[in-house]
C-alpha cells in the first residue's frame, strides 16, 4: 500500500475550482489545477480541514458503508469514545452499546476501554523515559503525519504506544476467535470513527505493521440508524461497558493527558494551534513539561469531521456523562479477561516512524540552495497579493511549484497580463 | 554563471543571502524571522539537528533585538558550508560583555519578564548553538551579533 494513501479525496463533479481548500490546508497540499482542486498526497495529513471549508461538499473521506456489516460471519464493533458525545441527555454507555448490538454487531468492543490500558501503560512510559520529555502523544494519526513530514527533529518525543483503537482490535479479534472458534477472515472488527485520519491509519499505520480493524463506518453513518434502535435498549440495557471517566474522556483534548495524572502537561487542539505547538516544542521553549497531548480537531476526536453534533457541546455532554463514572474499570472483575489478553498483545509500536522530507527543494544541500535561490527570484516577480488565481495558496507556493516543474510563470495572472499587453503592443506597432 | 530557467533569469549561485527588518513596535512578531529561516532550511534539506542549532541560537538574538534593543537588520547567508548570522541593532549597547554572557544574567525589566523572558539565557544558548559568535557592541550606538553554524 502506498506510504501516503490519504483517506480525503476530491469529488471532481461537484468540485468548482474556487480558492477555499488551498487557502485553507495547513500543509498547502492542494492546488487548483484545470479547474479542478487536486491534493497532493504525499503534502496531505488528513486532518479533514478542507471537508469542514468546502462549501460545495467536493472534498470527502474514503470509509466503509453500513453493509460492510454483512461481509462477516461475526462483527464486532468498536465505538469511539467520541460517539458518546454525539447524543443528547445520554446519561448510561450501556444504552449505545446494546443499540449498537441491536443494530447487528455480534459484540462491542470499547475504545475507551483499550484507551484506560493505554493510560496505564503511557503513564509508566513516561516516568521511565525522562529523556524523551515532552512525550508526545500519538492517538492522532494526523499528528502523526504532520510530525514525519514537518518535525524530524521531534521524531523521537511520539509515544511508541499503539492507539487505544488498534489496541482494542488486537483484544477484540483475539476474544471473538477464542469466543467463536471461527477463523480470522470471518470475523470482522469494525471501527466507528470520527475522522478520515483513522482509516488513513487502519489502512496505512504508522509504528505497527497491521492495523487488526477491518473496516472504518462514520460516526455520522452510524448515529441514524442507532438513534432508533436505542429507544429499544432503553428497556433491555445489557452491561457491556468496560470504561470509566479515563477512557471516555478521550474523546475529549485533554483526556489523553488528565489519564496521566500529572499536572505538567499541555493538550492542544485544532491543526493550527497544533503546529504552533510543534514550532515551540521544536525550539526547545518548553520546559518543565513531560507530556504533549495533540489534537488535530477542535475540542479533540468529538471535533471529527465526521460526527454530527457541534465539538464543544459534544465536549461539554462528555464531561457531563463521565462526571459520576469509576475513575476507570482497569482493575474491576469484568476486566480481568481483558488484563490477560493485554497481556499476550504487545502494546508497543513495532517500527520506528522515519522522516519523510516530501517538502525538500533538492536532492543535495547545493542543488536545494540552488532552488531556493530560484525561488526568491520569482517571488521578486509577483505581485505578493496571495490572489489564489494561480491554484497555488501563496505566490511563495507558486514560486515553489514552478522550481519544482509543476506549474508556470504564466499561471500567474498578473505576469500573464503583462506578457498579454506585450504582445498587443508589439502588434499594433505592426499595423 | 547564467542560465535561463523558464523565464527567470538566473544567476547560478552557491549561496543564498536572506534579510529581515526586525521591528520592535509589536512584540508578538518577535521570531518571525528565524522561523522562517527554518522553514527554509528544512525545504533546503538542511539536517534536522542542525536546523534546531540555527533555529534557537537566531531565534534568541531576534528576541534579543526586541527586548533590548530597538529592533534592527538580520542578514543571513546560507551555503553549502555553512549558516552565517549578522544581527545588527541601533540600541543602547552591551555594557559589559562577560557579564551579559553569564548564565542567569539579565537586566530585563520586570513587564518583559513577566512574559516569560529575561531567564538570561540568550546569549548563553547563542553561544552553546553556535559554532563561532562574535559581538561587537558600542555604547550608545548599538549591537551587532555574527554567529555561524557550519553544515558539513
Ligand atoms: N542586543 C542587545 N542590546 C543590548 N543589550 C543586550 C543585547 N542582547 C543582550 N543584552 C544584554 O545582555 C543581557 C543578557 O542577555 P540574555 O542572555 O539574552 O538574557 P535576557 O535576554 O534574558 O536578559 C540582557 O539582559 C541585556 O542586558
Ligand atoms: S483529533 Fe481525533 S478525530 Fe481529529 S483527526 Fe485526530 S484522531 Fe481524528
Ligand atoms: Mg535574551
Amino acid at each position: 500500500m502506498d506510504k501516503f494513501f490519504t483517506s480525503v479525496q476530491l469529488d471532481e463533479e461537484l468540485c468548482k475550482g474556487c480558492i477555499n481548500c488551498i487557502k485553507r490546508c495547513p500543509t498547502q497540499a492542494i492546488r487548483v489545477r484545470n479547474g479542478k482542486a487536486c491534493i497532493t498526497k504525499k503534502f496531505c495529513i488528513d486532518c479533514g480541514e478542507c471537508i469542514r471549508i468546502c462549501p460545495h461538499h467536493a472534498k470527502k473521506a474514503t470509509y466503509d458503508p453500513l453493509s460492510v456489516m454483512n461481509d462477516y460471519e461475526y462483527t464486532v464493533a468498536l465505538p469511539a469514545p467520541s460517539l458518546y458525545g454525539q447524543f443528547n441527555n445520554l446519561d448510561d454507555v450501556n444504552i449505545v452499546l446494546t443499540a449498537l448490538k441491536r443494530m447487528g454487531f455480534d459484540d462491542v468492543y470499547e475504545v475507551s476501554g483499550a484507551a484506560e490500558l493505554v493510560s496505564e501503560m503511557s503513564r509508566k512510559y513516561v516516568e521511565k523515559h525522562k529523556e524523551k520529555w515532552p512525550i508526545v502523544s500519538t492517538a492522532c494519526p494526523s499528528i502523526i503525519r504532520l510530525i514525519r513530514v514537518r518535525f524530524p527533529n521531534l521524531l523521537d518525543h511520539l509515544l511508541p504506544i499503539q492507539a487505544p483503537v488498534d489496541l482494542a482490535a488486537a483484544v477484540a479479534r483475539q476474544q471473538a476467535m477464542e469466543k467463536t472458534g471461527l477463523s480470522t477472515d470471518k470475523i470482522g472488527i469494525i471501527f466507528i470513527s470520527p475522522c478520515p485520519a483513522k482509516v488513513s491509519a487502519v489502512k496505512t499505520p504508522l509504528g505497527i505493521d497491521k492495523s487488526n480493524v477491518d473496516a472504518v463506518l462514520a460516526i455520522k453513518d452510524v448515529y441514524p440508524v442507532l438513534l432508533g434502535f436505542m429507544k429499544e435498549a432503553v428497556d433491555h440495557i445489557e452491561d457491556l461497558s468496560i470504561s470509566g471517566k479515563i477512557g471516555v474522556g478521550w474523546g475529549n483534548c485533554g483526556g489523553e493527558a488528565s489519564g496521566l495524572l500529572t499536572d505538567n502537561y499541555l493538550a492542544a487542539d485544532g491543526i493550527e494551534n497544533v503546529i504552533r505547538v510543534l514550532e515551540d516544542l521544536e525550539d526547545e521553549k518548553f520546559s518543565n513539561l513531560t507530556f504533549i497531548e495533540l489534537n488535530a480537531c477542535s475540542a479533540g476526536c468529538v471535533g471529527g469531521v465526521l460526527t454530527v453534533e457541534n465539538p464543544y457541546v459534544a465536549k461539554v455532554k462528555i464531561k457531563r456523562m463521565i462526571k459520576y463514572m469509576p475513575v476507570a474499570m482497569n482493575h474491576l472483575p469484568k476486566k480481568e479477561e481483558l488484563q490477560k489478553a493485554y497481556l499476550s498483545i504487545n502494546p508497543f509500536w513495532t517500527s520506528r516512524v522515519e522522516y519523510e522530507p516530501v517538502f525538500k527543494l533538492g536532492d543535495n544541500l547545493k542543488e536545494g540552495i540552488e532552488k531556493m535561490s530560484l525561488v526568491e527570484d520569482y517571488i521578486k516577480k509577483f505581485p505578493g497579493l496571495d490572489c489564489g488565481a494561480c491554484g497555488a495558496p501563496t505566490c511563495q507556493a507558486l514560486a515553489e511549484d514552478i522550481v519544482r516543474g509543476v506549474a508556470k510563470e504564466k499561471d500567474c495572472i498578473y505576469i500573464l497580463k503583462q506578457k498579454i499587453h506585450k504582445i498587443s503592443d508589439e502588434f499594433s506597432e505592426l499595423e | 554563471m547564467k542560465m535561463d530557467f523558464m523565464g527567470v533569469h538566473h544567476i547560478m549561485t552557491d549561496r543564498i543571502t536572506l534579510n529581515y527588518e526586525v521591528s520592535a513596535e509589536d512584540f508578538t512578531r518577535a521570531g518571525e524571522a528565524s522561523s522562517d529561516v527554518k522553514k527554509k532550511l528544512k525545504q533546503m534539506g538542511v539536517e534536522p539537528s542542525t536546523i534546531t542549532k540555527v533555529a534557537i541560537a537566531m531565534y534568541e538574538g531576534e528576541i534579543n533585538m526586541v527586548i533590548h534593543a530597538q529592533g534592527g537588520q538580520i542578514n543571513v547567508v546560507i551555503s553549502p558550508d555553512e549558516v552565517l548570522m549578522k544581527l545588527a541593532d541601533r540600541g543602547p549597547g552591551i555594557n559589559d560583555i562577560e557579564k551579559a554572557m553569564e548564565a542567569g544574567f539579565s537586566t530585563a525589566p520586570d513587564n518583559i519578564r513577566a512574559l516569560g523572558f529575561g531567564a538570561g539565557m540568550g546569549l548563553p544558548n547563542m553561544k552553546k548553538y553556535s559554532d563561532e559568535m562574535q559581538i561587537e557592541t558600542e555604547i550608545g550606538k548599538g549591537t551587532t551579533v555574527t554567529m555561524k553554524v557550519f553544515l558539513s
